[in-house]
């Protein structure tokens, strides 16, 4: 009976834990800043977006994503709804390429994913700057862009992993 | 032609208006929702304030818990990096002490000094009232520099107020909510500080470059900064008293040409010191 109770705990903590990522993550700002290597950083709630709303969006819900949105903009002082706006813009590109895609492939789906992240930055920082006066330095953007991209390759294999292990449960 | 043009019309209906399997909400519904609250947001409603500020509430506690582990690893290191460091720094302390000894009795002078002369052309003498506050949340976003503290409205804290550490200014308060407050800090590119330099009393405006230091802005061509010169606030505008020291400017360094390195290390705030100015009666 107990063993029964802490494997259920354990698999409802595993069958959640990319919702619960997100959500530590925007209020945690997971990217690593605090190494303080000059424009490295890395939005991570991009990348567990991206990938699980092209895989399995009922893992996260855009009812969610639209929340740790809000609490992101919180977090970091932007206006309300920003980030909202662009992790469902990412959603809606991620959404198409799961439509368009009959075969999936990571490589396919990696450059897509810069292609995403590069109109969903343009969206927010034009935002930022044009409606509310947001000075913002270029240069750590797009260490941000470039990181965030690399590192969605690793994310993605890690990830691909973790469903791996999910199936396996859920049979 | 037609078709490719009718499958990209049909991916996108499918993409953004469809609600998925256990979605309560579809793509398109929210973004509209996510806009209107921009909209709301940038016409400054009543309405949206009050719920901006709960909503604040909510998340910088949240965070403040959620921020614990990052903390005790960045901790961690830094007390690694202490430990290392610790006979080096005992020494450039020692030295340090020995001249500081020797100077303050003359600044105490000074000190005085400077008051009587105030008092005599009549310059106004501030009073300040000091608040200590713990920093909950400090987030070194590529964007924006910010640090989030534990007073708030409740506490009787005002938009503009000095945020020092120490001595050293770190930065103003931008928002005010009923039990936290957001500073910004003076490294962030939209920090925007009178200064004046010493020696020889420059003004001008600091401002932050959004990493470890600043810069110094809207200096006539003519005027040619010493290095190593000490930048303090200048006063104008009225919002901090003047001699609030800052940091240094170097004209010359070999990564980066003249920049102001700030006196107070902008990462590792712990607690902060929240001060309003006001022109003393007396």
């Amino acid at each position: 009976m107990s063993s029964k109770f802490k494997n259920s705990i354990g698999n409802t903590f595993l069958l959640y834990l990319p919702l619960i990522l997100l959500f530590v993550s925007v209020f945690n700002e997971l990217d690593f800043n605090y190494l303080n290597y000059q424009y490295f950083s890395f939005n991570f709630p991009f990348i567990l977006i991206f990938y699980w709303s092209l895989k399995r969006i009922e893992t996260l819900g855009y009812g969610y994503i639209f929340i740790a949105g809000m609490f992101n903009d919180a977090v970091l002082g932007f206006p309300i709804g920003i980030s909202s706006l662009t992790y469902l813009i990412i959603c809606g590109f991620a959404a198409y390429l799961k439509n368009i895609t009959l075969r999936p492939h990571l490589f396919k789906d990696w450059l897509y994913f810069l292609f995403t992240i590069l109109v969903a930055n343009s969206i927010n920082y034009f935002l930022l700057m044009l409606f509310f006066s947001v000075e913002i330095n270029y240069y750590e953007i797009l260490g941000n862009i470039i990181f965030t991209f690399l590192f969605y390759y690793i994310f993605a294999y890690i990830f691909d992993i973790y469903r791996k292990i999910i199936s396996r449960i859920k049979t | 032609m037609v078709a490719s043009r009718d499958d990209f019309i049909i991916a996108i209906r499918s993409a953004f208006l469809n609600k998925g399997n256990k979605q309560r909400f579809s793509l398109i519904g929210l973004i509209f929702f996510s806009t209107g609250l921009l909209i709301l947001s940038k016409v400054n409603l009543p309405v949206t304030n009050y719920l901006k500020i709960s909503l604040n509430e909510i998340v910088y506690r949240s965070s403040f818990i959620v921020s614990v582990p990052e903390r005790k690893i960045y901790n961690l290191t830094n007390k690694i990096k202490d430990h290392y460091n610790i006979y080096n720094d005992y020494l450039l302390i020692k030295e340090e002490a020995n001249q500081l000894q020797s100077e303050k009795y003359e600044t105490q002078f000074l000190r005085e000094e400077n008051k009587r002369l105030k008092k005599i052309i009549k310059e106004y003498i501030y009073k300040s009232e000091e608040l200590v506050a713990k920093v909950l949340i400090d987030k070194k976003s590529p964007f924006l520099k910010s640090i989030i503290v534990n007073k708030g409205s409740k506490d009787n804290i005002k938009l503009g107020m000095a945020v020092l550490d120490g001595s050293y200014l770190v930065g103003k308060i931008v928002e005010v909510n009923y039990l936290t407050s957001r500073a910004l800090l003076v490294s962030d590119l939209n920090s925007k500080i009178p200064v004046g330099i010493e020696p020889n009393n420059i003004q001008s405006i600091l401002t932050g470059t959004g990493k470890q230091n600043g810069k110094i802005e809207y200096l006539e061509n003519e005027i040619s900064i010493e290095d190593k010169s000490i930048v303090y606030t200048s006063g104008s505008g009225g919002l901090f008293k003047s001699g609030i020291p800052v940091g240094i400017y170097y004209k010359e360094n070999s990564d980066e040409k003249e920049k102001v390195k700030f006196f107070s290390k902008l990462s590792q705030l712990t607690f902060v010191k929240l001060v309003s100015f006001e022109e003393d009666g007396n």
